[in-house]
């Protein structure tokens, strides 16, 4: 049996208990019909439109996710190096280092630039 | 070449044999893992209350059941009595997606993970490891599996059509894939140490401590990743109570600023399942935490050594495993209980400027160490005292930068909130105005150009003399 299938088991039932909770909490709880209750909450005041019609959000969470994907791929990059680690020898260790420091670089250069600055 | 590939694979693979399992078993453990994640996570619910009840010095809920026990089941009761709303601004087949991606993501990160070694079913001849499966990337498909469980979060804020929920996916977000990069830096080490991604295999590689001379004694080192590798331990410990969005790093569910964070307009069960996804999570990053540095389902070291490892064979393990876990779950809430939550810059400055160097420079100064102790990499003595003297370097590298960048972005801070002049005029912007501590008062037309100029002019001249009385005094 492929490990992946008790997977696939625990996915299903999960699904099931899920799909039956969100079946089971729309049949159990009443329905009263009220128009404000269907506005976005915002405390009481009129909603901002601005959510509904895709409005705009910090530029920084876009350089979040930017600077994430690049340390992402540098993990992936290290985790075979580091489960083979004892069969590669001196030259992968080596070679391993210089990348490292490759991308320090690229980290120190967004940091002098104030990428990682939040405000 | 494919001997030579075999041979490479079998070091990967998991130790755990589950050749014998059929259907009903995997059904049956499956089914295990479901029930055993339902029932803690209303435990947790409960413990929580509870201890931070205690915490400050107040009973918590005690009235349903003994102890209170239930109170989460009544809870969930209750909840799906309630109005399943959903605003008119949602986009509602997202909107009803993202629950069910959150609560299918957090149930099946648990499937790699080992309760025990292989033992008997009870009542039946099958022998099966306690472990629903294992892979030979396991580590690695809990990362992805959680990093599909931000899918949910950020679906949720964003098809919620509001402002607060979009923000605080938009946080949560930001927050967790900050902290993934650090988590997943500080496993590379373990990975390095136990040759393995697999679960069962991590265990394995924590059973012996390595035996080392040390001026004339041999002494067995510790064997938990979390003594060997005490760097790679904090960071993940600190990522994971980032990754789940417990306090002190709650800030996605900041009540204070985003109403409920990214589930403020969920409802009934709905918002069951994204408090249920929450608390898995929690309980998912302990267990991986307790497999990967504190020896997963092995007995603690005296028990260990009782009747020749007895305590690690059979359903003894379960035991170890779930204290462990419980340990954890108890330190998110005494975290919760002790620690108030961090602002957002706060925050997104230590992931980045503090967790990842550290981090990555831990890594290079393990491998220097692991490679200068390998007899296959240093051959000669050179290469081990150039290695070991990288490594050492390194570690000071990591203490060193830690300082340095701490106070450079101490004194950074206290630059920008500028000293406050000594007088203060508390009219001049055009009301009222308390002065800071140490500030005087002093008169002053303010701009209001007087229409109750003479009105308040007493009230300001009391003020005043008052405060030179403090300061003259």
């Amino acid at each position: 049996m492929s490990p992946y299938v008790p997977i696939l088991v625990l996915a299903a039932i999960a699904a099931a208990f899920a799909v039956f909770s969100i079946g089971a909490g729309a049949l159990a709880g009443p329905k009263r019909y009220n128009r404000a209750k269907l506005d976005a909450y915002e405390c009481g005041i009129e909603p901002t439109p601005q959510a509904a019609g895709g409005g705009r959000f910090p530029i920084k969470y876009y350089l979040v996710a930017m600077l994430f994907i690049v340390f992402d791929i540098e993990s992936v990059f290290l985790i075979p190096f580091a489960v083979a680690f004892d069969r590669l020898g001196l030259f992968a260790l080596i070679e391993m280092v210089l990348f490292i420091a490759t991308v320090f670089v690229a980290y120190a250069y967004v940091w002098r630039r104030g990428g990682l600055e939040w405000d | 070449m494919s001997l030579l590939a075999q041979g490479v694979l079998a070091a990967e693979n998991p130790v755990a044999d589950f050749g014998n399992d059929n259907g009903w078993v995997v059904f049956g453990k499956a089914l295990f893992i479901f029930v055993f994640l339902v029932l803690l996570t209303l435990l947790t619910i409960w413990g929580e209350r509870r201890v931070v009840a205690r915490m400050q010095s107040r009973p918590g809920p005690n009235r349903v059941g003994p102890f209170g026990l239930i109170q989460g089941l009544a809870d969930g009761v209750k909840l799906a009595l309630k109005e399943d709303v959903i605003p008119k601004a949602v986009d509602k087949l997202v909107f009803v997606l993202a629950p069910i991606i959150s609560a299918i993501t957090c149930f099946v990160a648990f499937s790699v993970i080992p309760f025990g070694p292989a033992a008997r079913i009870p009542f039946t001849d099958i022998v099966t490891p306690l472990q629903l499966t294992d892979l030979p990337v396991a580590v690695l498909f809990v990362l992805a599996v959680a990093a599909v469980g931000v899918y949910g979060i950020v679906l949720a804020g964003w098809s919620s059509g509001s402002t607060y929920p979009l923000l605080g996916g938009l946080r949560s977000s930001a927050q967790v894939i900050s902290y993934e990069i650090a988590m997943g830096l500080a496993l590379i080490s373990v990975f390095l140490y136990a040759g393995s991604m697999s679960t069962s295999s991590i265990v394995a590689a924590q059973e012996h401590g390595v035996v080392r001379e040390i001026f004339g004694l041999d002494l067995t080192m510790p064997a938990w990743f979390a003594v060997q590798l005490p760097v790679a331990f904090v960071i993940y410990v600190i990522a994971m109570v980032g990754e789940t969005n417990r306090a002190p790093f709650d800030l996605p569910e900041a009540e204070g600023e985003l109403v409920g964070g990214f589930h403020t307009e969920y409802s009934s069960l709905k918002f069951a399942l994204f408090f249920l996804a929450e608390y898995i999570n929690m309980i998912t990053v302990s267990a991986i935490a307790t497999t990967l540095f504190l020896g997963g389902w092995r007995a603690p070291w005296p028990l260990s050594a009782i009747g020749g490892g007895m305590l690690n064979e059979g359903w003894w393990p379960m035991l170890w495993f779930i204290g462990k876990l419980l340990g954890f779950i108890f330190f998110f809430i005494w975290l919760r209980g002790t620690l108030p939550r961090l602002r957002y810059d706060q925050f997104m400055r230590f992931g980045w400027k503090v967790l990842i160097p550290v981090a990555l420079v831990w890594i290079v100064a393990v491998a220097c160490w692991r490679a200068a102790n390998s007899a296959t990499i240093a051959a000669d003595g050179t290469t081990r005292i150039v290695l070991i003297a990288v490594g050492i370097a390194l570690l000071f590298a990591i203490f060193g930068a830690l300082i340095t960048g701490i106070d450079r972005a101490d004194r950074r801070d206290a630059a920008r909130h500028e000293t406050p002049p000594d007088e203060v005029d508390p009219f001049a912007g055009g009301f009222p105005v308390p002065p800071l501590p140490g500030q005087r008062l002093i008169r002053s037309n303010g701009i209001g150009n007087g229409r109750d100029d003479d009105a308040r002019r007493p009230a300001l001249a009391a003020a005043g003399e008052a405060d030179e009385e403090v300061h003259g005094g």
